[in-house]
């Protein structure tokens, strides 16, 4: 049986074993569940075409969230990506899709919780970008999931992935760890460097705050999600150039999650803080929240 | 919903914005259905806290009416529940209450079937899409709804729980859970049994037709939905 309660441990079996982080998680998920690795495979395909259609859905710009505060966004971004003049058109196109995926799950339409709803568009955002660009195809994107998904396992374990017990650390801040390591692993990096990566990213994004004007997922997670994928995209750049992060990926976690306890209520989703308590946030609670 | 591996990170599929708001509160209307057991014609919500405040902007509503039509949090129908209730015939109502001091993502819904039997079901839902239901019929409970749950109303006597325990052991049946609840001593009070497979039809008109047993509802597991 494969056993890791940190991230050193899971270095050291994958490293031991020759394996990725992603065929490694997928092997474990298979002597976990009892359930053979295709039919795992199957299923993470199953929610992989789930994101795609997310993308796509998002890149019409067709959809208005309840509120009136989402939708479009996506569309802008994807229709200037090429003649981006200042990050290039890979990070405008990751960006695109980020906020496309986050605009479609305001506007209630299907996503893939990755590893939440208000923090779904990163994953797919970087990982369709990336596949593109080193011209990948879902089987290794399959993969690239696992990536991501013993992440946010190891996250989850040693500190928490709900905005309301962490703050915005523990879910776009999460996702851009996951969406890191997998971008690495799809990249052709190693298993070090994945981990490297998602630590880098975590430290970026250390303290991040939960403050939803109105309470709803929309200000100012949907660009949150952009800005987690650009926050991705450098640490796995970084991580691949060879850098390494000073502080070891546990660490960096066991970091976030005593920081996610420090923070005060105010920034744990009650949307009592940060952009919630500014004059232009308080206008639109007054605006938005009716209650039945 | 599988174990606590991968794909509770990577997962669930969902229609968004919220799991609490959204995911928990359809699953929670599902959940009222599958207590109820039987269509609804009626359904009146009530809902507390952050649900009340923030549910117009996160499609609350939406989702518990999804949810009570028999919905899961999945399925991309559940923006259109109005429409679909309107063409179900399912009567519906929302209202704000101050359900007490009770988690902010919580809800009452009473619940009519067509054969005039009603029920009242409150749940909070507590985090990733995870619910839990705490009072049946105006009597405080507890349970997930991750297992088939069974529900019974009874006198509070002595060998109730005996009782139906040996009629779920002769039925094959193993109880995972299980709490008792009561107003009084002597009073009307509640099992609550979380069990590790459905129960046999037979084994619940079995327990129903008990001395002293005055109700007993089965519900499904909520991953059914």
């Amino acid at each position: 049986m494969l056993t890791f309660a940190s991230g050193a441990e899971l270095l050291a079996l994958a490293e031991r074993e020759n394996l990725s982080l992603g065929t490694l998680a997928l092997r474990w998920e298979s002597e976990q569940e009892r359930k053979p690795e295709a039919e795992l495979k199957a299923r993470m395909a199953e929610y992989l075409a789930v994101m795609r259609a997310a993308v796509e859905r998002g890149l019409t710009g067709k959809d208005r969230s309840p509120s009136g505060l989402a939708g479009g966004r996506g569309r802008l971004v994807w229709e200037a990506s090429g003649k981006a003049r200042v990050g290039g058109a890979t990070l405008a196109r990751a960006a695109a899709r980020a906020l496309a995926v986050a605009e479609v799950n305001a506007c209630m339409g299907r996503i893939v919780a990755a590893p939440t709803a208000g923090s779904c568009g990163i994953v797919p955002g970087v990982l369709f970008t990336v596949a593109e660009e080193n011209h990948k195809d879902d089987e290794a994107l399959v993969l690239a999931l696992f990536t991501a998904g013993v992440i946010g396992q190891l996250i989850a374990r040693r500190a928490t992935l709900a905005g309301a017990a962490g703050g915005c650390q523990a879910e776009c801040g999460a996702a851009a760890g996951m969406a890191a390591a997998a971008a690495v692993e799809l990249a052709g990096g190693s298993p070090g460097q994945a981990l490297a990566a998602a630590a880098i990213s975590l430290k970026g994004s250390l303290g991040l705050v939960c403050d939803p004007v109105a309470g709803l997922v929309e200000v100012p997670c949907i660009k949150r999600n952009a800005l987690g994928a650009a926050n991705a995209l450098t640490s796995a750049e970084l991580a691949l150039a060879g850098v390494e992060s000073a502080v070891p990926f546990d660490e960096v976690v066991d970091a976030m999650a005593e920081v996610g306890r420090s923070l005060p209520r105010e920034f744990k989703e009650t949307a009592l803080g940060g952009c919630a308590a500014t004059p232009t946030g308080r206008a639109w609670k007054e605006k938005l929240c009716r209650p039945f | 919903m599988s174990g606590s591996g991968i794909f509770t990170i990577i997962g669930p599929v969902m229609v968004g914005p919220s799991s609490s708001h959204t995911a928990g509160a359809a699953r929670l209307g599902w959940a009222a259905r599958a207590i109820l057991g039987t269509e609804p014609v009626a359904a009146a919500f009530y809902l507390h806290g952050s649900f009340a405040e923030t549910g117009r902007g996160h499609g609350t509503d939406r989702a518990l009416l999804a949810g009570v039509l028999g919905l899961g949090p999945a399925d991309s129908r559940l923006p259109a529940a109005y429409r679909l209730a309107e063409a179900a015939g399912l009567k519906y109502a929302f209202y704000t209450q101050d359900l007490g001091d009770a988690h902010p993502n919580t809800v009452k819904i009473v619940l009519r079937g067509g054969d005039g039997s009603q029920v009242g079901v409150t749940g909070s839902s507590i985090g990733g899409g995870e619910i839990v239901i705490t009072a049946v019929d105006d009597l405080a409970v507890e349970f997930s709804c991750h297992y088939p749950t069974l529900l019974t109303l009874h006198q509070d006597q002595p060998g109730m729980v005996a009782r139906v325990s040996v009629e779920l052991a002769a039925a094959g049946v193993n109880i995972a859970f299980m709490r008792v609840f009561r107003r009084a001593r002597g009073g009307e009070a509640s099992m609550v049994v979380e069990m590790d497979e459905d129960a046999p039809e037979q084994a619940v008109a079995r327990i129903a037709a008990l001395p002293g047993m005055r109700r007993v509802r089965v519900v499904k597991a909520v991953s059914a939905c």
